[in-house]
């Protein structure tokens, strides 16, 4: 089960090294030695994605050519993946602007930012982009981008709780979405279901801008004492380095540099061995052994595996305790005895955790791994500084041959930097001209209700149910609210009821027409359906999905939306804790729309005052009355209904006041304190009439409305109910509380509106003088979209599970006996052809030549011609370990 | 004196801390019981969660039918002993032969999550006696494998034997035969059950408090138990 620590007694490798070239291979490993005496031997630095400046400086730092396995490490840590070093220089100001707070932990830097909530509790909250291996493997991609994330919250010492998705897709009906989407769909639910972690929450976005690209961001929450705070600090020479969790495999080598940090050609589908693999099975029991470790305070430092595997996970250690390591590569136990040094440093296998440990506990932690039927092994010891008070070096060595000397913040801080020239994209003055608010409107009842019923249907707008069912949410008892609200509630605390609520907003469009005020609107959009549960907004992550940062315009755009976020949380007072960013999301020349994803968590004292969107049954003749609060104006340029009805994107979105927001949220919570509201439901997506559906359909309670008399008359109607203006809620109050309510609202300086009644008995939608729909008509409208675009490929995952059948891939596996599945026979099994013999897939972008062994291709993979194959396992789970191409890193330094 | 109530853990139980809630709300002791550890620490009655067991590797339920713990419960069972298995636990019974049949995949294919109506059909059982015959409750269901399957003549026996405990109402969630949703040994004290009563306990977690009369008829059976 483990690997004794002393080297005298440790295992020696289980399986010889073969003849042939792996062996070759071995025998002429790059050392150190070597490397000092050639100086002049060609390295492939280039295709490894480094420039001649960066590959110099390299040479400069070590005074030497770098051996090979150096050179890999230092390729991906120095990737804008690992080392953000095109967005650095903007995202300092998340720290230069960031408000006062008392509640920061942790903060930027971190593996997650960390918040104090209690005087005991604390809660770890962060969101990042598993974009690309989504699209290459939508299944393995999605999974292992939920597993990334949840390490990360494991790594603060906090247990994961809740984990939410925001996903967008291509056009919903274009045939690669019905490939993308259900993968997705499966992987986030096949891996969170099955580590028993509730979905609270996220987004399902449609457009033709991801349809080469679509985006996958996980966030996951963590709850922890606030003294059981983990540090990632390898301190303390002597203490002893213990990697725990998977064996470590081929899969995902070269997936920070080759996958992350490339855009998407011809040849994408001949990385798929660079996606990594996920075992939930493996990463649960992780949690637990981490959990009884932090408990029993037996490690003195902790960090995941995650982008970059064990490169950067030794080199962060030991940089941000400037000590040094001593490490015997060989100790590492594999899946593939053939692993050569650079290999092992660059695998991305998932569900793995780097330790140090006092000598002194180490038997203690490997009995606590072993209780939990995980692999723990003692790889090397911290060493201590040079005397001169020079940080310490990283010294690998492979079989008795020193293949690495480096120093280890060289690779984590002295990456390169670069202020990329900017440039507003030359058509951004001519679509801000485009005005939305000049396209036809609909001005008659009739036209009315028909763009009412098309709206709820449109893709963007439907009913979510088809994907969120898919997902756990009652998992561990604390889920109070989630989808389709407009937040997750997570209750943290049984006896006191103390809770957090958390919601993920983004809009594509609003960012493409003004990035600046774009991402604004989505830190608005995400505070205030905080807010609406009655909770206070505390603390911001995000995840920042953009293009390439060598095209101006992009970078322009991505300056902008930092600018715009780091302002407005100084506006609304709170801190960005912690996020992610996320290049390169473009097909050949195209990017993406910039897509700043905002996540904002708030407190609620007490979750049984939390407020839900739905209208609430009352007893017959009883109703609430509905209040629209903030003011609403002609503003359409951007809107989905100029999208959907004029496939129309321009003009400038809609005006912002984080001011407004900051008082229409103190407002909502204190109404929810006193018990004036019964519900309250955002308004953003579709406006008004988008979220008197939902609210009417939440819980079958219909309403009559009144348009106020400034609406009436021609297409005024239409604007009062598609406007997509901010700082708007939709709130139904009970009767005898009305007074009170509004007399708050003017304390707190709100404007509101008295708009019309429920109509618990009535059954129907009613817009008075405009037009009724019934609930049934509403509900039918609302949730066939979903189930009626990707029911057939439910069809089609029938059809691959009966040829299946006999050559199924999923492995038994026992606590005692991890599984074991060779990745590049699980990646290049979905895309075998029929009548093709089933080949090796060999990585396209491996540096050096590693020999990949063609053993566990299975024989019938040739049956398998889609991406439903991983999802045919036993509740979606396709065995074996992977990794993500997320750093583990500390993003947004 | 206050029931005790064991919940196991296997590698890979999830919903074992809401099974403990649900039986500390109903009013009894939770005791955990552990998977490597036969030992049944003196319980009155075992509630096996659901999650996935083992990965839920192999097949689900498979493996944890060989723990330790299993060979206790299959022995202490076939005394008397009551045992409920929810979700997984249900595959568990299953694959342990206490209860007849499978579960296997969902024919839609998807995992599926949803409040479900169930009509509770045998009230009989130790842990359906708090309920009325025909009695329709609500209780989320979340499943990837809840698809119950028996030979013909096996579910004529059940239906005959009125050892269908519970029914899918207002759509069958995975494709189970018969639209069953939870069954029960000839004894009565050993039930199987596809939907989680454990997650239908608390008004501002649930969808209902129906769950908890599956936790508080076990009481009322071991009060009426002879000792």
């Amino acid at each position: 089960m483990t690997t004794h620590p002393d080297p005298a007694l440790r295992e020696t490798p289980a399986v010889a090294p073969q003849a042939g070239p792996a062996d070759d291979w071995a025998r002429g490993v790059d050392t150190v030695p070597q490397a000092v005496d050639t100086p002049d031997e060609l390295q492939p630095y280039a295709e490894l994605g480094l420039r001649d400046d960066e590959y110099d400086r390299i040479r400069h730092i070590l005074g030497r050519r770098p051996t090979q396995a150096e050179l890999a490490m230092y390729s991906i840590m120095w990737s804008e993946h690992c080392s953000y070093k095109s967005s650095k220089v903007h995202l300092r100001q998340f720290g230069e602007k960031a408000p006062p707070s008392d509640r920061l932990l942790a903060g930027i830097g971190e593996n997650a930012g960390v918040v104090r909530v209690s005087d005991e509790l604390a809660v770890t909250f962060k969101v990042e982009s598993h974009n690309h291996p989504s699209f290459v493997e939508p299944y393995q991609g999605a999974a292992t981008g939920v597993g990334g994330i949840v390490r990360d919250i494991l790594a603060m010492g906090a247990r994961p709780v809740a984990v939410m998705d925001p996903l967008r897709f291509g056009a919903a009906d274009h045939p690669d979405t019905a490939r993308v989407l259900p993968g997705v769909v499966a992987g986030v639910g096949g891996y969170g279901n099955c580590l028993g972690l509730p979905n609270i929450g996220g987004e399902v976005v449609f457009d033709p801008c991801y349809q080469g690209n679509p985006l996958v961001n996980a966030l996951c929450l963590g709850v922890l004492p606030v003294d059981r705070l983990q540090k990632k600090e390898a301190a303390g020479p002597g203490n002893v380095v213990v990697l725990m969790g998977a064996k470590t495999g081929r899969d995902g080598i070269g997936g920070v540099s080759v996958l992350a940090s490339a855009t998407f050609d011809e040849g994408s589908e001949q990385r798929r061995p660079s996606v990594q693999v996920g075992d939930p099975f493996m990463e649960k029991l992780l949690i637990e052994a981490c959990l009884e470790l932090y408990d029993a305070e037996l490690v003195v430092g902790i960090q995941d595996l995650g982008g970059a595997g064990l490169t950067c996970a030794l080199t962060e250690t030991a940089a941000s305790a400037g000590t040094g390591m001593r490490v015997w590569l060989e100790r590492v136990p594999l899946r593939e005895a053939s692993m050569t040094p650079h290999e092992i440093l660059a695998s991305e296998s998932q569900e793995r955790m780097l330790l140090v440990v006092a000598p002194d506990k180490l038997e203690a932690v490997l009995k606590t791994a072993e209780k939990w039927g995980v692999w723990a092994t003692a790889i090397g010891e911290v060493t201590a500084p040079s005397p001169d008070g020079q940080p310490g070096r990283l010294v690998i060595t492979w079989r008795d041959q020193l293949v690495v000397d480096v120093p280890p913040g060289s690779l984590v801080d002295d990456g390169p930097v670069y202020a990329r020239p900017m440039r507003e994209p030359a058509d951004l003055i001519l679509l801000q001209a485009d005005r939305a608010e000049t396209l036809p409107r609909p001005s008659d009842p009739d036209a009315l209700r028909e763009t009412v019923l098309r709206m709820i249907a449109s893709p963007n707008l439907a009913d979510k149910t088809w994907v969120t069912e898919q997902y756990d949410r009652y998992v561990l008892g604390n889920t109070v609210l989630a989808q389709p609200e407009d937040s997750g509630v997570i209750r943290i605390d049984e006896r006191t009821g103390l809770g957090v609520a958390l919601s993920l907003d983004g809009n594509g469009r609003y960012a493409r027409l003004d990035p600046y005020h774009g991402t604004k609107l989505a830190l608005a959009e995400a505070y205030r359906n905080v807010a609406v549960t009655g909770a206070t907004p505390i603390a911001v992550t995000n995840c920042l999905n953009f293009g390439s940062p060598e095209d101006p315009g992009v970078m322009w755009q991505f300056a902008e939306a930092v600018r715009g976020l780091a302002d407005g949380c100084l506006e609304l007072g709170i801190p960005v804790t912690g996020g992610n960013v996320s290049f390169y999301n473009q097909t050949g020349a195209a990017a993406i729309h910039p897509t700043p994803v905002v996540g904002v968590l708030g407190v609620l004292d007490n979750v049984a005052d939390r407020v839900s969107m739905g209208f609430v049954p009352r007893p017959a003749g009883d109703h609430d009355q509905l209040f629209l609060l903030g003011e609403t104006h002609v503003e359409l340029s951007g809107s989905e209904w100029a999208w959907v009805t004029h496939e129309h994107l321009g003009g400038i979105p809609p005006q912002v006041d984080l001011g407004r927001e900051r008082q229409l949220a103190e407002l909502l919570a204190a109404a929810a304190r006193v018990g004036h509201l019964s519900s309250a439901h955002d308004l953003s997506d579709g406006g008004l009439a988008q979220s008197l559906v939902e609210s009417c359909l939440r819980r079958g309670v219909g309403a009559r409305i009144a348009v106020p008399e400034q609406f009436a008359g021609g297409s005024m109607p239409f604007v009062f109910l598609f406007s997509e203006s901010a700082g708007r809620v939709l709130v139904s109050v009970p009767r005898g509380h009305e007074k009170a309510f509004t007399a708050l609202c003017a304390e707190h300086g709100v404007p509101w509106e008295p708009i019309g009644v429920t109509d618990p008995a009535g059954g129907a939608l009613e817009v008075h003088g405009q037009f009724r729909i019934g609930l049934d008509e509403l509900r039918a409208a609302h949730s066939e979209t979903l189930p009626r675009l990707f029911s057939g490929a439910e069809t089609a995952q029938v059809a691959v599970e009966a040829t299946r059948t006999g050559t199924t891939t999923v492995l038994p596996a026992t606590a005692e006996q991890p599984v074991d599945v060779d990745p590049e026979a699980v990646a290049a099994e979905p895309i075998a052809r029929a009548g093709e013999a089933p080949v090796e897939v060999d990585d396209a972008a491996e540096p050096v030549e590693a020999p990949v062994e063609a053993e566990g291709v299975p024989a019938g993979s040739d049956d398998v011609a889609t991406d439903a194959a991983p999802e045919a396992g036993p509740e979606g789970s396709a065995s074996a370990s992977g990794e993500p191409d997320q750093p583990a890193a500390p993003d947004q330094r | 004196m206050t029931a005790r109530v064991g919940v196991v853990t296997f590698p890979g139980s999830l919903d074992d801390a809401d099974a403990a809630r649900a039986v500390r709300i109903a009013g009894a002791e939770p005791v955990r019981l552990w998977h490597g550890d036969p030992g049944l620490h003196g319980v009155d009655a075992v509630v096996l969660p659901g999650g996935f067991s083992y990965g839920d590797y192999l097949r689900c339920g498979a493996i944890a039918r060989f723990a330790p713990v299993m060979e206790t419960i299959v022995d202490a069972a076939r005394g008397g002993l009551p045992v409920l298995g929810i979700c997984n636990g249900f595959q568990i019974l299953c694959e342990a032969h206490l209860l007849p049949g499978a579960l296997t995949r969902n024919q839609h294919l998807h995992f599926r999550n949803r409040d479900q109506i169930l009509r509770i059909e045998a009230v009989g059982t130790a842990w359906t006696n708090a309920f009325q015959p025909g009695q329709e409750v609500l209780v989320p269901v979340k499943n990837g494998e809840g698809c119950y399957v028996a030979d013909p003549a096996t579910l004529d026996r059940l239906e005959a034997e009125g050892r269908v405990v519970a029914r899918y109402l207002g759509g069958n969630p995975n494709g189970s035969q018969r639209d069953i949703a939870a069954i029960t040994n000839e004894a009565g004290n050993v039930v199987g059950i596809m939907p989680h009563p454990e997650h239908a306990v608390e008004a501002l977690t649930g969808p209902s408090l129906d769950g908890l009369g599956f936790f508080t008829s076990v009481l009322k059976h071991l009060v009426g138990a002879p000792a």
